[in-house]
């Protein structure tokens, strides 16, 4: 039976789609198309109408479709090092022109199937069927091809002249994965603010180079008090005016205060349902998942500006408040404990992740997004305020009182660490806030190592032992309470 | 009539079992030097049954531990990992340990216990350094057999650094040291500590509690428990049954998951 989606979360999945849809078309009519880092004030480029993409949101839909490993591949191909973050290993080989791809055969201009693919058939009964060989029969509907890389700088390059040349090269055209990650315009500016990580700063300025288009930088220094001091303040606010100027020459209109007040609304309405939406979190046991949280990320990353994703979110709400009234939740399991979840989940082994935590009855109540994301603000230089806090560029004391304070709200029982290779500043003070969260909280806490987007970094053996140590350490920790 | 039960540690370089009568007195245990996916775990379970000329059916409930645990789900009663039932192992051998530290074949756990139960836990990352495996590799360089380390590392005149960041290039750099005429066992005193100085970080991490013991098959190398000892300014415990302690983790909560059964 099809798992029934609330009318939110559909909605949310529209807003997204619409997003992408809105970009291509924007690029069909000319009109310029940026990519964005995902927390520069996207408020900015509303002010301009502007349509921009999202480089992160675009590699954790390109990892979670499984092209993370061929993309990152591709980068290192080009120069880049294996260290660096997968997302910007994907979205510069993105930017190269490089797409997941599917294999064809150029006389036939036939897909080749790869036999290894697609889901076990399953009879009338819903059993599944076993061929001769006494293995599982692959349903020939859900078999792929095999997935190569490509060239769109390549493709272009190829003649016209011919019937059969207009035709191969319309099929690789075509062979290019369908999914709307692997199909984001070229972008004509890019947008970097590098609260969110300082990789950005590089990673944005190798892709106004590979693609020769405008960068308009914001930069956030990390900060090393809890407080946002004036000073700060001033430095960013002065880089904000500096970024309405430079989109002025760039698009050849004056920032519009109206609209750009509009979006500064629509934004703050936007993150005051998302709070409200993570706050339902809090229900024991709680009427979702926070891997729930994460797919509705790609609406406040994408869209927090749209008036769409703030009624979304609020349509999301009245589900929610319905679900706990009558006890329902998207949990498919029963709630035994509750953890919280550091970090960004690993994109390409999502099941992987997904496995243990069911088998043990284990739900993630909890994700730093909800603080991290959930900011509103009144004016520009509050806004300035918001901006300043992200995860990466906040000091220790703030981050542990975002975390504390949303493992007590969400009452968990324990934390699951995802130390991502990706992510150095962001996996690099885990261990010490491992400590705090056990000294403060006195809850166990468990790492594990992989990676965001790149999934030669995880292994499930690994993860699988640690997941059943932290449940079994959960579960002492509660006779010992129990006394 | 004694009650048996039985615990099964499948690693990933040896199969341990340990069968206890009544949760306390060990009847009989066995060793295969190969682990999960090899007949390692079946011949460990045919010579403990053997040795205490008993059968299958006489155990009144069978735990699986260690990476190869999922192996014997037709076997085993029940499965656990391989943290709690270090933890459980060393607080029936040492009962006022605090501090678990086992260094396996392929990963290193420091494990906080109170009261004989694991309340948290830290485990190295992907890399092997620090682990049996490292150690192995390194035997295999220097042409001397594992089980002697300890002894050879022990006569050691001069400190030698080995990097504790990476198995590859620690192995470069005892090649290096070899071909420079190094003593041997000065290098292996080296290795010694670069294993105590990863496992030493690991250990910090969660926060290091007196009492202190070490298991693993990696508690009987001498050399790696001196230098870890030093590292840590901290007396490391360690047991005969060293090896067997996941085993015998996992016996002990057969017998307590059996008692649980029968209430």
């Amino acid at each position: 039976m099809a798992k029934e989606v609330s009318p939110g979360v559909l909605a949310l999945r529209k807003v997204v789609e619409d997003v992408y849809a809105d970009a291509r078309e924007a690029k069909k009519q000319g009109k310029l198309v940026g990519w964005s880092s995902s927390k520069f004030p996207c408020e900015l480029a509303a002010a301009f109408d502007l349509d921009v993409m999202y480089p992160e949101n675009q590699a954790a839909g390109i990892a979670a479709n499984r092209d993370g490993e061929i993309m990152c591949q591709a980068a290192e191909d080009l120069g880049f090092d294996n260290d660096i973050c997968g997302y910007a290993r994907i979205s510069l080989a993105y930017a190269a022109g490089k797409r997941a791809s599917r294999k064809f055969d150029p006389e036939t201009l036939e897909y080749v199937i790869n036999p290894a693919s697609g889901r076990p058939l399953k009879d009338e009964n819903g059993k599944v069927v076993m061929g001769e060989d006494g293995k599982p029969v692959k349903d020939p509907k859900t078999m792929q091809p095999y997935t190569v890389l490509d060239d769109i700088h390549e493709i272009e390059a190829l003649p016209e002249t011919t019937e059969k040349e207009i035709a191969y090269k319309n099929f690789r055209r075509e062979a290019i994965k369908p999914y709307r990650q692997m199909r984001i315009p070229q972008p004509d500016f890019v947008l970097c603010c590098n609260n969110i990580c300082n990789c950005m700063t590089k990673w944005y300025e190798n892709i106004a180079r590979m693609c020769n288009v405008p960068l308009i930088m914001i930069d956030i220094p990390y900060n090393n008090t809890v407080e946002v001091h004036d000073t700060n303040v001033a430095y960013v606010r002065a880089q904000f005016d500096h970024a309405i100027k430079q989109l002025e020459e760039l698009t050849g209109k004056k920032f519009d205060e109206k609209k750009f007040e509009e979006a500064c609304k629509n934004a703050n309405r936007t993150a005051s349902a998302w709070l409200r939406v993570c706050d339902y979190l809090q229900y024991k046991p709680a009427p979702y998942s926070g891997f729930d949280l994460f797919n509705h990320m790609a609406d406040v990353v994408t869209a927090r500006g749209r008036v769409q994703a703030a009624e979304a979110f609020e349509q999301l709400e009245k589900d929610l408040a319905e679900a706990v009234k009558v006890g329902k939740t998207t949990t498919p399991f029963p709630e035994q404990y509750r953890v919280m979840f550091e970090g960004i989940p690993c994109w390409p082994k999502l099941p992987n992740l997904f496995k243990p935590l069911k088998e043990h009855g284990v739900n993630v109540t909890a994700v730093v997004y909800a603080p991290a994301f959930g900011f509103v603000y009144n004016n520009m230089d509050e806004m300035v305020r918001a901006y300043y806090k992200a995860p990466n560029s906040v000091c220790i004391e703030q981050g542990v009182s975002w975390r504390e304070g949303i493992c007590k709200d969400n009452k968990v029982d324990g934390v699951l660490v995802h130390y991502n290779r990706s992510c150095k500043p962001w996996s690099g003070y885990m261990a010490e806030m491992q400590r705090r969260f056990t000294a403060d909280l006195g809850i166990p806490c468990a790492g594990f190592d992989g990676d965001q987007a790149d999934p030669r970094n995880f292994n499930e053996a690994q993860y699988e032992t640690r997941v059943q140590g932290l449940v079994e350490a959960m579960e002492a920790n509660a006779e010992k309470k129990e006394g | 009539m004694s009650i048996y039960t039985l615990g099964i540690d499948i690693g990933s370089t040896a199969s341990k079992c340990i069968m206890l009568a009544d949760g306390k007195e060990i009847v009989a245990k066995s060793l295969i030097a190969v682990g999960a996916g090899t007949s390692g775990p079946q011949r460990a379970i045919d010579q403990v049954l053997q040795e205490a000329g008993k059968t299958r059916e006489e155990m009144a409930f069978i735990l699986a531990t260690g990476y190869g645990r999922n192996s014997l789900e037709e076997f085993a009663d029940d499965q656990m990992s391989e943290l709690s039932c270090h933890g459980k192992g060393a607080g029936f051998l040492f009962p006022e340990v605090r501090t678990v530290i086992d260094i396996g074949g392929q990963d290193v756990k420091v494990m906080r216990v109170e009261n004989g139960v694991m309340t948290n836990f830290q485990m190295n990352d992907k890399c092997a350094a620090g682990t049996g495996r490292f150690l192995d590799v390194m035997a295999r360089v220097l042409e001397v057999d594992v089980e002697n380390l300890g002894s050879l590392g022990a006569q050691s005149t001069k400190y030698v650094g080995i990097s504790s960041t990476c198995t590859v290039f620690a192995e470069s750099e005892v090649i290096s040291q070899l071909s420079m005429g190094t003593d041997k066992r000065d290098i292996i005193n080296g290795i010694h500590q670069s294993v105590a100085s990863r496992v030493a970080g690991l250990a910090h991490r969660i926060g290091v509690q007196d009492q202190v013991v070490m298991t693993g098959g990696v508690a009987q190398n001498t050399g790696v428990v001196n230098a870890l000892q030093e590292a840590l300014g901290r007396e490391i415990h360690t047991s005969p049954l060293t090896q067997y302690n996941g085993a015998l983790g996992a016996a002990l909560f057969a017998y307590q998951k059996y008692q649980k059964a029968q209430k």
